[in-house]
C-alpha cells in the first residue's frame, strides 16, 4: 500500500527540519519517495510530486533553503528547513486579546481565507494561547467573496503568477482577454478588485471581480513578477476606478419625503419662509448626490452650490424635452 | 484512517504541526481537554495523532519514530507523545494566514464600537510585528467593510434563525421613502447577486415577504418563538416577485446606465441601437420604476408601457417648474 501523502509531507518536513547541511534530492526521494521505481516514469511521478510537496510546505508556514548538497560539486541541488526561521516567535496575549483573535475566525465567509485563518489561530493555540471569544460583547464583520474569480486570483497574488480572464467592461458590448500580473485584491462599497499590471496595455490596471466573466487561467512559473515596493492596493484601486470631485449640497427637502437624504445628512432644519419644507445639507461625490438628488424628484429641490443645481437642471431638461 | 471531505494531506499536517508543540510542553494531556483547546472533536485528534505515530526522523527505524501511547491514548484517553522535540515550536505563519488574520482584524477595527478599538488594535501590533518588518511577509489585502458589513443586523438575525424566535425590525422602503416597524418570523437568509434578503412571514403585512437586509435599519430578536418553526424558507434565486402583482417595463440604457442589469433582476436583454441595450424587468411599483429613470436621466428611456412614460416626462416637467420658481434660468 502506498504510504499517505500526509506521512510523506510529515516525514518530508522532519527530514529536512533543521538539517545542518542541505539535504540531496537522491537522499529526500530514497528516504521518502521510496514507492516511485527508478525508471523514466517513475523520475517524472517523483518530480512532480516532490515539487507539490515542497509547495503544499511552503502554503503550511515552512521556510524551505534551496542550496547545493556536495561541499566540492555544486551540480547537486539540496534543500534543508531551518528551525529558526522557520519556527512561529513566541507571541503573548492578554485574555481580551486572545478574545478578540476568536472573533477574528468569524470574519472571513470565504473557504480560502477562513481556512488560513483558522490555521494560524492554530499555530497560537499550539503556543498555549487560550481563545475564547466569548468575553468580549463585540460583532465581527462578515466578509464575502463570492465572485468565481477570488479563489484563483488569491491564488495568483501569494504565488506571483500571472493570469489571464475575459473581461466585460460596462462600456463594451464583448468581453476582451486581459493577461495581468495580480499585485493584491482589495474590497470596497461591496465589490472586490484585482490590482496588478496589464501586460499587454504595459500599466496598471484595476479590474472588477464581478465583471469578469469566465474562468481565471494562470500561467507560467511562481514568483514570475515582483509587486512594486510600498504598492498600497487600497490606494491604487481608489485612484484607478472613476471618481468624481466631492461636494456640500444644500438642499430643500419636502417635510415626510427624502429620508434617503436625511439619514445621511450633516444637518435637516425646517425653513420658516418654505412652510412644509426643510433644508438639508449632504454631502458626496457630485455624480452620487445629483443621482440621489433626481430619484425623489418634485420632493427635492438644489440650492446650492450652483455646479450641482446645473447638473441637475440639465439631466431634467434632458428627459423634460422628451424622447431624443 | 479515513478523513473528512475537504480535509487535505496538508490541512491535517498543519493540525499535527501545531498540535505537537501544545502536547509537549504539557507533557500528558487529556483527548477531550486537547480538543475543546483546539475547537475540533476527540476523533480527529484521535486520527491525526494516528498517523503522527508513523512518521519520524528516519521511517522504517523503529528507534527514531515518533512514540505516541497509543495504550493511554485508547484506555484512559490520554496523550503522552515523545521523541518529538525537534517539532517543540508551531511553524510560522505562512503569507496567506498571516494576511488573512491580520486583515481580518484590520477590518474589526474599522467596523468596531469605539469602546473596544483599543483591544483590537493591541492584538493587530502584535500579529503585524510577528508577521515581519513593514508588513514584508503579507500579501496584499484590503476590505474597506460596507455598513451592512459592519452592522449588528447579520448576527442578529442569524441567531433569531437559529433559535427559532420573532424579530423586529426597522425597515426602509426607497420606493415610497417610508420607515416602518414589522414584526417579522424569520425562514433565512439567501444572497442574490450582491445582495442579501431575509425571507419571513410577516405578521404586519400578514404575508410573505423578502426584505433587502441592507435596508434594515435595526433588528431586535424577540423571547416569543415563530409562529410555524418547519416553514422552509422559499427559493429566492427563481422568481423573485412571484407573491406581488408585476408589471413588465422595457428600459432602453445608453453605456452609463448599463449597471442597471448587475443590480436588478432582468427578465431579459437585447441589444438596442448605438451601443445601448433593451432590457425586461419585473416591477412592483411605478413609482419605483419613476425614481430609478429620473436616478438615470438622461441614460435610460423607457420603452413600454407608454402610459408609464408620459407620467415619467411629466415628473421630470414637475421637478424642473421647481427650479423655475426659484428664478433658475431653463431657457
Amino acid at each position: 500500500m502506498a504510504q499517505p501523502r500526509a506521512e510523506r509531507l510529515m516525514n518530508l518536513h522532519i527530514l529536512l527540519l533543521g538539517a545542518k547541511r542541505f539535504i540531496g534530492k537522491d537522499a529526500i526521494r530514497e528516504a521518502c519517495y521510496a514507492d516511485h521505481p527508478r525508471n523514466a516514469t517513475g523520475d517524472e511521478a517523483f518530480e512532480r510530486a516532490f515539487e507539490r510537496d515542497k509547495d503544499a510546505l511552503r502554503q503550511i508556514g515552512a521556510v524551505i533553503e534551496v542550496g547545493s548538497a556536495d561541499a566540492f560539486f555544486d551540480d547537486e541541488i539540496g534543500y534543508r528547513i531551518p528551525t529558526e526561521q522557520t519556527s512561529l516567535p513566541e507571541i503573548r496575549f492578554e485574555s481580551d486579546e486572545a478574545a478578540v483573535l476568536g472573533l477574528a475566525a468569524q470574519v472571513w465567509q470565504q473557504a480560502t481565507l477562513a481556512k488560513a485563518t483558522g490555521r494560524a489561530l492554530a499555530k497560537l493555540k499550539g503556543q498555549g494561547v487560550e481563545i475564547d471569544p466569548s468575553r468580549l460583547e463585540v460583532v465581527a464583520p462578515a466578509i464575502t467573496a463570492d465572485e468565481p474569480a477570488f479563489e484563483p486570483l488569491w491564488d495568483a497574488v501569494g504565488k506571483r503568477r500571472q493570469v489571464s480572464f475575459p473581461y466585460q467592461r460596462a462600456s463594451e458590448t464583448e468581453p476582451t482577454t486581459r493577461r495581468v500580473q495580480p499585485w493584491g485584491l482589495a474590497r470596497s462599497s461591496g465589490r472586490w478588485y484585482v490590482v496588478g499590471f496589464d501586460v499587454d496595455r504595459g500599466a496598471e490596471r484595476v479590474f472588477r471581480l464581478s465583471r469578469i466573466v469566465g474562468p481565471v487561467r494562470a500561467s507560467g512559473r511562481s514568483g514570475a513578477y515582483d509587486v512594486p515596493p510600498g504598492t498600497d492596493v487600497r490606494a491604487v484601486a481608489r485612484r484607478l476606478s472613476p471618481s468624481f470631485p466631492s461636494v456640500r449640497a444644500e438642499i430643500r427637502v419636502r417635510q415626510g419625503t427624502g429620508l434617503g437624504l436625511r439619514r445621511r445628512a450633516e444637518s435637516v432644519a425646517p425653513i420658516e419662509e418654505r412652510p412644509g419644507w426643510d433644508r438639508v445639507v449632504v454631502e458626496g461625490p457630485v455624480h452620487e448626490v445629483s443621482d440621489d438628488v433626481l430619484t425623489y424628484g418634485a420632493d427635492v429641490v438644489v440650492e446650492a452650490p450652483e455646479s450641482l443645481r446645473d447638473e441637475v437642471v440639465s439631466r431634467l431638461r434632458a428627459v423634460a424635452e422628451g424622447p431624443r | 484512517m479515513s478523513t473528512q471531505p475537504g480535509d487535505t494531506a496538508p490541512d491535517q499536517v498543519a493540525r499535527l504541526l501545531a498540535l505537537v508543540p501544545y502536547l509537549l510542553a504539557r507533557g500528558e494531556v487529556r483527548l477531550d481537554d486537547a480538543a475543546a483547546h483546539f475547537g475540533t472533536d476527540a476523533d480527529q485528534i484521535e486520527r491525526d495523532l494516528r498517523l503522527l505515530f508513523m512518521t519520524g526522523v528516519s521511517p522504517g527505524l523503529p528507534g527514531d519514530l515518533i512514540e505516541v501511547d497509543l495504550e493511554a491514548l485508547e484506555g484512559d484517553r490520554i496523550i503522552r507523545v515523545d521523541n518529538a522535540d525537534y517539532l517543540a515550536r508551531p511553524v510560522r505563519f505562512s503569507p496567506a494566514e498571516a494576511t488573512s488574520l491580520v486583515v481580518a482584524l484590520r477590518t474589526m477595527v474599522e467596523a468596531a464600537p469605539e469602546e473596544a478599538r483599543d483591544v483590537i488594535e493591541r492584538t493587530l501590533t502584535k500579529l503585524e510585528q510577528a508577521a515581519g518588518q513593514d508588513g514584508e511577509g503579507l500579501l496584499r489585502l484590503h476590505v474597506t467593510p460596507t455598513p451592512l458589513e459592519a452592522s449588528a443586523v447579520v448576527p442578529v438575525l442569524e441567531a433569531a434563525l437559529a433559535h427559532g424566535r420573532q424579530v423586529e425590525i426597522t425597515y426602509y422602503v426607497p420606493s415610497r421613502d417610508q420607515e416602518s416597524q414589522r414584526l417579522v418570523d424569520p425562514r433565512g437568509l439567501a444572497r442574490v447577486e450582491d445582495l442579501l434578503y431575509l425571507d419571513a412571514w410577516c405578521h404586519t403585512a400578514q404575508g410573505d415577504r423578502a426584505f433587502r437586509v441592507d435596508r434594515i435599519l435595526s433588528a431586535r430578536e424577540l423571547d416569543t418563538p415563530v409562529a410555524d418553526p418547519g416553514a422552509r424558507a422559499r427559493d429566492l434565486t427563481g422568481g423573485w416577485f412571484t407573491d406581488a402583482e408585476t408589471t413588465t417595463v422595457t428600459l432602453r440604457l445608453a453605456p452609463p446606465a448599463r449597471w442597471v442589469v448587475e443590480y436588478y433582476q432582468v427578465t431579459a436583454q437585447r441589444p438596442g441601437p448605438d451601443g445601448t441595450i433593451d432590457v425586461d424587468l419585473e416591477v412592483a411599483s411605478e413609482q419605483w420604476v419613476q425614481s430609478l429613470l429620473l436616478r438615470l436621466a438622461p441614460h435610460a428611456t423607457l420603452l413600454a408601457p407608454a402610459h408609464f412614460a408620459d407620467a415619467f416626462t411629466a415628473a421630470a416637467r414637475a421637478t424642473l417648474n421647481l427650479y423655475e420658481d426659484d428664478g433658475v434660468d431653463l431657457s
